[in-house]
C-alpha cells in the first residue's frame, strides 16, 4: 500500500496564536511528510508492503514501526484541533472522565503532568482499556497504545519539534495552549465509535 | 573566614554547578546560532543541573561524583539518571566545541582513528550516521573502550559511562541530537546540524580526553 499524507482539516494558520503557522509548516509539511515517505520506502519488498497502518503498528518493529506509528500518531494529533471547537467533554464521556479522575480539572492536571514529565521525545495519551476504563498513558518516541490493545481517544505530541519554534524549552506553556485548541467533539466521536 | 562561610562553601562544593562557557554564545555563528546556545546553556543545561541537585539532596547519592551515579545507573531513580546524564553530557558538549574548530586530529589520536575506522573520513561518516539515525532524543558518541575507539549512540540523556549503555567506555566526543540542540536554526534538517557540528570540533580537547 502506498501511504499518502492526509490533508489537514484546517489551514496552516488556523491554530494561531497557540500553534504558529511556521510550526505547522514544519510539523505537518516536513516531519509528518517525512514519516510517510520513509514508511513507503521501508515497506517495499517486505511482508508489510500491502498491510494497513494499524497492522503495521501492531506487528512491525524498528524503522517500519517508528515511521508507521509516527504517520498514525500525527494524523490523529492534527485531526483533534479546532480553535472554535468544543472546549470540554459532554454526555457519556464527561461522566466517564469524572468517574475515573474525580473531575474534568483533575483529569487535565493528570494528563498535563503525564505530558510534562515524559522525558525525551514521545506522546501522552488518553485511552480506553480493554475493560472499558479510561487511562492516561505515556509512550516514548513513536509509541502508540494500539500495541497494548488500548483504544486511543486523544494525544499530545511532546517531541520538541511540536513546540520548540513557538515555546522553546517551555513545554508547560505549550501544554497550557494545547487545551485551548483541543476539540472535545472529535474526542467524543472517537469514544462513541 | 567565618564559620558560616566555611559551611556555605562546603555545601556548595558538594553540589553540581552549571559551568561557564569558554566562548561567547555567538562565537559559533553562523553554524550554531547565539539564541540556540543561550537557551541550551541557560535553560536546558541549567535545568538538568538544578534538578540533579534537587534529586540527590538528602539521598545516598548526595555528594557522590557523577561517575559513581553512572556506574549505578540501573539502581538510581530515573530522575537522577536522566538529570545526571543531562548535566554531564552538556558539560562535555560545550568542551568539544570551539569557534572555527581545530583542524584535524593528529598524533596518536589520529593513528587510533585510522587503525579503528580506516580513515578520518570514515570516522566522520560513521559518526554522522549514528547521530542521524538515533530515533527520538539522544546523543552520538566517539568512545574509548580499552584502547579501541568505537562510535555509538544512546537514547535521551544516557551516556557510555552508564552501566546500562550498550557500549560502555569513556566518551571523548559527543553530539547532542535532541531537537533543542538545533531546531531554531535547522528545524527538521538534522543532517545539516551534524555537518555544522563537525566543523566546530575542538580536536585538541578530544585528544586530551583520549589520553586522559
Amino acid at each position: 500500500m502506498n501511504f499518502e499524507l492526509p490533508k489537514l482539516p484546517y489551514s496552516l494558520d488556523a491554530l494561531e496564536p497557540y500553534i504558529s503557522k511556521q510550526t505547522l509548516e514544519f510539523h505537518y509539511g516536513k516531519h509528518h511528510q517525512a514519516y510517510v515517505n520513509n514508511l513507503n520506502n521501508l515497506i517495499k519488498g517486505t511482508e508489510f508492503e500491502n498491510a494497513g497502518l494499524e497492522e503495521i503498528i501492531k506487528k512491525s518493529s524498528g524503522g517500519i514501526f517508528n515511521n508507521g506509528a509516527q504517520v498514525w500518531n500525527h494524523t490523529f494529533y492534527f485531526e483533534q484541533f479546532n480553535k472554535d471547537g468544543c472546549d470540554e467533554p459532554r454526555d457519556k464521556l464527561k461522566v466517564e472522565i469524572e468517574d475515573t479522575f474525580g473531575s474534568f480539572d483533575e483529569f487535565k492536571n493528570q494528563f498535563t503532568k503525564a505530558a510534562a514529565t515524559l522525558f525525551g521525545s514521545g506522546w501522552a495519551w488518553l485511552v480506553v482499556n480493554a475493560d472499558g476504563k479510561l487511562e492516561i498513558v505515556q509512550k516514548p518516541n513513536a509509541g502508540n497504545p494500539l500495541t497494548d490493545d488500548q483504544k486511543p481517544l486523544m494525544t499530545c505530541d511532546v517531541w520538541e519539534h511540536a513546540y520548540y519554534l513557538d515555546k522553546q524549552n517551555a513545554r508547560p506553556k505549550y501544554l497550557e495552549d494545547f487545551w485551548k485548541i483541543l476539540d472535545w467533539k472529535v474526542v467524543a466521536e472517537r469514544y462513541d465509535n | 573566614m567565618s564559620l558560616y562561610i566555611v559551611e556555605l562553601l562546603k555545601i556548595n562544593s558538594m553540589s553540581f554547578k552549571l559551568p561557564k562557557l569558554e566562548y561567547a554564545y555567538n562565537a559559533l555563528e553562523p553554524l550554531i546560532d547565539a539564541r540556540t546556545m543561550e537557551i541550551h546553556h541557560t535553560k536546558h543545561h541549567a535545568a538538568y543541573t538544578n534538578k540533579l541537585n534537587d534529586m540527590v539532596a538528602g539521598t545516598e547519592w548526595e555528594g557522590k561524583p557523577v561517575e559513581e551515579i553512572f556506574s549505578n545507573a540501573d539502581k538510581v531513580p530515573a530522575g537522577v539518571r536522566n538529570n545526571g546524564g543531562g548535566y554531564y553530557n552538556h558539560n562535555l558538549y560545550w568542551k568539544v566545541l570551539k569557534p572555527g574548530g581545530a583542524d584535524k586530529p593528529s598524533g596518536s589520536l589520529h593513528d587510533a582513528i585510522v587503525r579503528d575506522f580506516g580513515s578520518f573520513g570514515a570516522l566522520k561518516e560513521e559518526f554522522a550516521k549514528a547521530a542521524a539515525t538515533r530515533f527520538g532524543s539522544g546523543w552520538a558518541w566517539l568512545v574509548k573502550v580499552g584502547g579501541k575507539l568505537i562510535v555509538t549512540s544512546t537514547p535521551n540523556q544516557d551516556n557510555p559511562l552508564m552501566n546500562v549503555s550498550e557500549v560502555q567506555g569513556t566518551p571523548i566526543l559527543g553530539i547532542d541530537v535532541w531537537e533543542h540542540a538545533y531546531y531554531l536554526n535547522y528545524q527538521n534538517r538534522r543532517p545539516e546540524y551534524i555537518d555544522a557540528f563537525w566543523k566546530l570540533i575542538n580536536w585538541d580537547v578530544v585528544s586530551d580526553f583520549f589520553h586522559a
